[in-house]
């Protein structure tokens, strides 16, 4: 007759565990990226809205030449004097409009500059005016 | 006379606990990545200083738009003209909720970046965010 020999029940071994977890703690840490998407967020106008007519006190037309440099009612200004301009503008008339006019060969970072600054004095209404010679 | 110390019984650190610890640092580190998915194209960002996160990056569309005005969505590049296909494509997928995050070399011109808010507006994606770096101390 034959005795099955008991055998002590089958452990999966466990002392490596850590090691094992601590080489995928590692490849995790390598391969995250907190995260990287920072920027100017703007929301752009739904299609086919048709003009509406602002009165002319409430506008302030910021042009910017293809050369970078900007106009602001008229008055030629340097970028970074911006926003103290701006945040005069909002002080004094809360609805104020900033419509920003670029030239088509203006230089996309002029035109990030100009918006940053409009974003420094807390601008809310910004319109962007499809770029005209 | 010396006074004979008493022989101590060694301090430890317990590390019983440790495989938990690691486990736990390793669940969070694999929650809150996010694999890189995209090449994108050569562009240098031009910098800012109020600049704002992206809240969710499952919301995030990446655009990139080179000085010679070569474009591409999510590593596909395509025509200026055709990037409405995509943009709603890529609405459909995100459930309507949408970020683009423009990646535009600080050289393109204005040209291009209106052709690029036109092409969003036709398929109503009205959410952009100019990616841009932070500006160093100077206020230049």
């Amino acid at each position: 007759m034959i005795i099955k020999e008991r055998r002590g029940p089958q452990e999966i071994p466990s002392s490596s565990m850590a090691d094992i977890a601590f080489l995928l703690l590692i490849f995790f840490l390598l391969t995250t990226t907190m995260s990287m998407d920072k920027g100017i967020n703007i929301v752009l106008p739904p299609p086919g809205q048709e003009e509406i007519e602002i009165p002319k006190e409430n506008i302030t037309n910021i042009l910017i030449n293809q050369a970078g440099k900007v106009l602001l009612d008229n008055k030629p200004f340097k970028i970074r004097d911006i926003a103290g301009f701006a945040e005069r503008a909002i002080a004094r008339n809360k609805n104020m409009i900033f419509s920003v006019q670029p030239h088509p060969k203006t230089k996309y970072d002029v035109y990030v500059q100009v918006l940053d600054q409009l974003k420094m004095a807390k601008a809310k209404k910004i319109s962007i005016a499809n770029p005209t010679e | 006379m010396k006074l004979e110390r008493k022989t101590r019984s060694k301090v430890e650190i317990p590390t019983a606990s440790m495989p938990d610890i690691i486990f736990m640092l390793l669940i969070f580190f694999m929650v809150t990545t996010v694999m890189r998915e995209y090449d994108g194209l050569d562009v240098l960002l031009p910098r800012a200083q109020e600049i704002q996160k992206l809240e969710s990056k499952r919301e995030i569309t990446h655009v990139w738009a080179r000085k010679d005005g070569v474009v591409s969505i999510n590593d596909h590049v395509v025509p200026v003209k055709k990037m409405r296909q995509l943009f709603y494509a890529e609405l459909v997928k995100k459930k309507g909720k949408m970020t683009v995050s423009l990646e535009a070399d600080k050289d393109a011109p204005m040209k291009l970046i209106s052709d690029i808010h036109t092409e969003m507006r036709e398929v109503n994606a009205l959410r952009l965010s100019y990616a841009t770096l932070r500006k160093g101390g100077n206020n230049q």
